[in-house]
Order: structure tokens, then C-alpha cells, then sequence
């Protein structure tokens, strides 16, 4: 980032307001300080945001009632290793590689409410990005540039990501199809 | 040349633009004899200075008679702004083809930001399906498909709205200079000046441009209240109007409509003078192509396929 942090007061002045000479004087003063600071063209700022500021992620979207998971998993219970299909769980439908993968290979085995990264360490569900970028790399690198999924917010500010499994269902993440809303209206004919 | 005293200041010399406005204002006077002041403001704000020309008073003016306008036609609140374009601010955007399904929900989005007309309706985005066997072609395309859902597995979906050219055709061809292009690259319409002769609809090579042919209608629930004097405010008959990259949106460093309502996150925007941003991330890292590039118009929609 290329402002100084003390940049708040610049903001986008309605056209025909006055500007006071004391604003202006400061706004030079911060102006001078971010350019002597800065190695490159200085991005806009607008409405006072902090385009430092980090990236608001939204929670991960779990099934109502099934979290935490420990409320039925408790970490003394004996745990069968053996990939299969878990009638518990039937509103699961997986799809991701089933041949090779099953549950034990995302969720940890004894602490339930945790993800398990292919080191063995323990993983929040709010990072589960770091479980998907163990596979998909490419992906993981795009969607830190901002480039695969969806951003909102503020282009110039503070940026809102989504999880993956905030758009793809990690047990099943092919997009699924969507009806398309109604398609434009043909021209009338000429009479 | 002797002239007698009295005569002797040079005559002033009017243009058409007064000679029109002082035979209206007494055309005005004569007709109406009560509420003249309302009157002669309204046709003020007619025959308004060239809004690159407008003194900031005069576009206060402009922007408060708009408001009253408005007021009166959707009984409530609207407000018109005339943000200025952002210093360093340069706009691009960029959509990801093989991600985006034809849902549509972007044509929609846009009409509900944007108070185009819902009848006549006018969009500012089509979404063209084409064949996966041809490729891009745009005569073989066709913005009506409508299946169950989509994508249908042997075709893919190409939105196209205004390119937002470096060089654009249409502001070329404007006779009244009612178009232009801002600084920060967007190509913006005063649909106070326009006088819809559409040059600019026959200009413009890939057909973002859109004419009011009948009175917009637009009912008062739909109206978006926040709008921009160059960009979403409601039209009136007989002008054109187009994408502004949501004009009212990016000045507030908000991202274009389009761009929050994609499901799959194909679209992308963002400072092309940021080196951080998305955008210029997309531009150095993908391989994107612009849609028409034989004819130099150097648009800032930049096409990709991502995956």
C-alpha cells in the first residue's frame, strides 16, 4: 500500500462545496508525505477506508444443528479407520473424489471440530481455505489475488471474500446447475 | 464610421442557444401568468450550459430541478448526484467465460440499480449463448435461449455491454457532444443534451447502446433513489442510454452491480492504475482478449477464459 496511514482526510469533495484553506494545506501536507512514502501511483481512497485493512471473511456455512461437531464425536470415542459410507450423516452426498477420499482425510479423527491439514496440523473451519490449497494450488492462488470467486465491497477499500465452501459444497463441489432468469423480450415487428 | 454616441458600444451579439432561451422565456411569461418563477426555472434548467461548462451553482441548480422532477413523478425522494471522477482512478473489468453460466442474474441486477425502462424494457447487458463446437461467433450467437437450466453442456455464455473504449466510436460521432469519455474511462451520456439523432447506436460495434423510443416505464417502487446525474438517473423519451460501469456505484468505491450480484464470480473490476488490484492481477496473469480488436477501440472489458 502506497498512502500513509494518516491519509484520512483525504476524501472526495462534492463538486461545489468550498474547500477550506486549512484542508487544502493539510491535504498537500498528507499528499506530500504519501508521495514521499509511496513507490508507486498512489490508489484513491474514498470514503475514508483503509485499503490496508484486512479481508473480512464470512462464516463457513454449516448444516443447522450439526455444529460442533463434538456434541456427538467426543475425542475418547474409538474411531473405525476403514473408509465407508456414514449413514449418520445421510444429508451428505459425496461427490470429491470418492474412490480415494472419505471423511478422515479433512476432519480430524479425535478433536471433531477441527480440520486436519495433510501435516497433521489442526485447521479452524474459517481457514479451510488452507485444506482446499493443499489440492487445488492454482486456485488457492487466485483466490488470494482476488481473481477466482467472488469479491464485494469496496474496490478501492476494504474487500469481503467468500469461503470456498461458501460456493462450492466441499463434500459435493461441482456448481450446481441454476434455472436462468427470463430472456429478453423479442423487438415487435415492423407493421 | 462615425456613429452617434448612444451607438457607438459594439452590439452585442447573440447566439442561437440565448435567442432561443429569451423567445421561450417570453413565450413562457405570455402563457402562464401565475407560478412564472417555476417556469422560467424549468426552462433555465432546459437550456442549461454544456455540463463540462456548468458553473457549480448552475449544476446545483440543474441537480435540484431533477430532484423536483423526480419527486413529482415517483412520489418520493430522489436524489441526483454529480460526483466528479476520481484522481488515479482509471477503470477496468474483466469476465471470466468459462466460469460465467448464462443465469442471467446480472441483466436483472443491472436493471434494478440502473431505472431503465421495465416497459419497453431495456438492457443494458446480453448475455449471447454460443456453441462450444464454433467458438466465438457472434453471428451464430443468440441472447433468447432459455432452457431449464443452465449451462447446457455444449454451450457457454458471452455478456456483452459497453466496452467502455479508449476510443470510442460513439463519442466520436456525437454531432451535440452529448457523450464523452471522463477521465477515469468512463463513457458517460448527458441525457439532457442528447437530442437522439443515434449515430451513436449505428457507431457503437458491439450494440451496447440503447434507445428510449417510447416514454420509459418505470414504476415508482422500482426506482432506484440513488442516482447519478451522467449515469442512472431516470431517462425520458427519445434520448440513449448504456452501461456506466454502475457510474453512482464505482465513485463511492463501491464494486458495479453486476459484479455482486454473479453467482460464480466471473466478473471483475477494479483500478487499472492499482498494481495491487484484481484487475491488473488478471491482466498480468491470464490470458485475456478484447472483443473487436481490429477495430482500435481499445475497450477496458477485457474477456478471459480462466480455467
Amino acid at each position: 500500500m502506497t498512502i500513509a496511514k494518516g491519509d484520512k482526510n483525504v476524501h472526495v469533495r462534492p463538486k461545489g462545496q468550498p474547500v477550506s484553506p486549512a484542508l487544502v494545506s493539510g491535504a498537500l501536507l498528507l499528499l506530500g508525505i504519501g508521495l514521499a512514502l509511496a513507490d508507486r501511483l498512489p490508489a484513491p481512497v474514498i470514503n475514508n477506508v483503509d485499503t490496508t485493512a484486512l479481508i473480512a471473511v464470512s462464516p463457513p456455512p454449516f448444516s443447522k444443528g450439526i455444529f460442533p461437531c463434538s456434541e456427538c464425536h467426543k475425542p475418547e470415542d474409538k474411531v473405525n479407520r476403514t473408509p465407508r459410507i456414514v449413514a449418520e450423516h445421510e444429508t451428505v452426498v459425496f461427490e470429491h473424489d470418492k474412490k480415494n477420499r472419505w471423511c478422515l482425510d479433512c476432519h480430524d479423527t479425535q478433536d471433531r471440530d477441527q480440520l486436519r491439514l495433510a501435516s497433521g496440523a489442526l485447521l479452524d473451519f474459517r481457514e479451510s481455505f488452507k485444506l482446499c490449497g493443499q489440492c487445488h494450488g492454482t486456485q488457492l492462488r487466485d483466490w488470494t489475488a482476488g481473481e477466482h470467486g467472488k469479491r464485494t465491497g469496496s474496490w478501492s477499500g476494504q474487500k469481503q471474500y467468500l469461503l470456498c465452501v461458501n460456493c462450492h459444497n466441499p463434500h459435493s463441489p461441482r456448481f450446481k446447475p441454476l434455472k436462468p432468469l427470463p430472456p429478453p423480450q423479442r423487438p415487435e415487428p415492423s407493421k | 464610421m462615425n456613429q452617434p454616441q448612444d451607438h457607438a458600444e459594439v452590439p452585442r451579439k447573440f447566439s442561437r442557444r440565448e435567442a432561443m432561451l429569451g423567445l421561450f422565456s417570453l413565450a413562457a411569461l405570455a402563457s402562464v401568468s401565475q407560478g412564472c418563477s417555476t417556469k422560467s426555472k424549468a426552462l433555465r434548467a432546459y437550456f442549461h450550459k454544456h455540463f463540462k461548462e456548468l458553473p457549480p451553482d448552475e449544476l446545483k441548480e440543474v441537480l435540484a430541478i431533477w430532484e423536483e422532477r423526480y419527486q413529482r413523478a415517483y412520489g418520493k425522494p430522489v436524489a441526483v448526484h454529480a460526483t466528479p471522477p476520481l484522481a488515479g482512478a482509471k477503470f477496468g473489468y474483466a469476465l471470466d467465460l468459462s466460469r460465467c453460466i448464462g443465469c442471467r442474474r446480472c441483466v436483472y441486477g443491472c436493471v434494478e440499480e440502473n431505472n431503465p425502462s421495465r416497459d419497453p424494457q431495456v438492457h443494458w447487458i446480453t448475455v449471447l449463448e454460443m456453441d462450444k463446437d464454433k467458438g466465438i461467433d457472434l453471428h451464430h450467437s443468440t441472447p433468447y435461449y432459455n432452457p431449464a437450466t443452465v449451462p447446457q453442456p455444449d454451450k457457454f455464455y458471452f455478456p456483452v455491454a459497453c466496452q467502455q473504449c479508449e476510443h470510442p466510436p460513439c463519442v466520436k460521432v456525437c454531432p451535440v457532444k452529448a457523450t464523452w469519455k471522463e477521465p477515469d474511462g468512463i463513457v458517460v451520456i448527458d441525457y439532457d443534451w442528447c437530442v437522439g439523432c443515434r449515430c451513436c447506436l449505428t457507431a457503437c460495434p458491439y450494440g451496447a447502446r440503447h434507445f428510449n423510443w417510447k416514454q420509459p416505464g418505470l414504476p415508482a417502487g422500482d426506482v432506484n433513489p440513488e442516482t447519478e446525474y451522467l449515469g442512472n438517473r431516470p431517462r425520458v423519451k427519445g434520448v440513449v442510454e448504456k452501461c456506466t460501469f454502475c457510474v453512482q456505484r464505482v465513485r463511492q468505491g463501491r464494486y458495479p452491480k453486476c459484479v455482486e450480484v454473479c453467482p460464480v464470480g466471473a466478473r471483475k473490476f477494479g483500478n487499472l492504475l492499482d498494481p495491487r488490484s484484481e484487475i491488473r492481477y488478471i491482466l498480468q496473469n491470464k490470458r485475456i482478449f478484447i472483443l473487436k480488436e481490429e477495430l482500435n477501440t481499445e475497450p477496458k472489458f477485457f474477456f478471459y477464459f480462466g480455467l
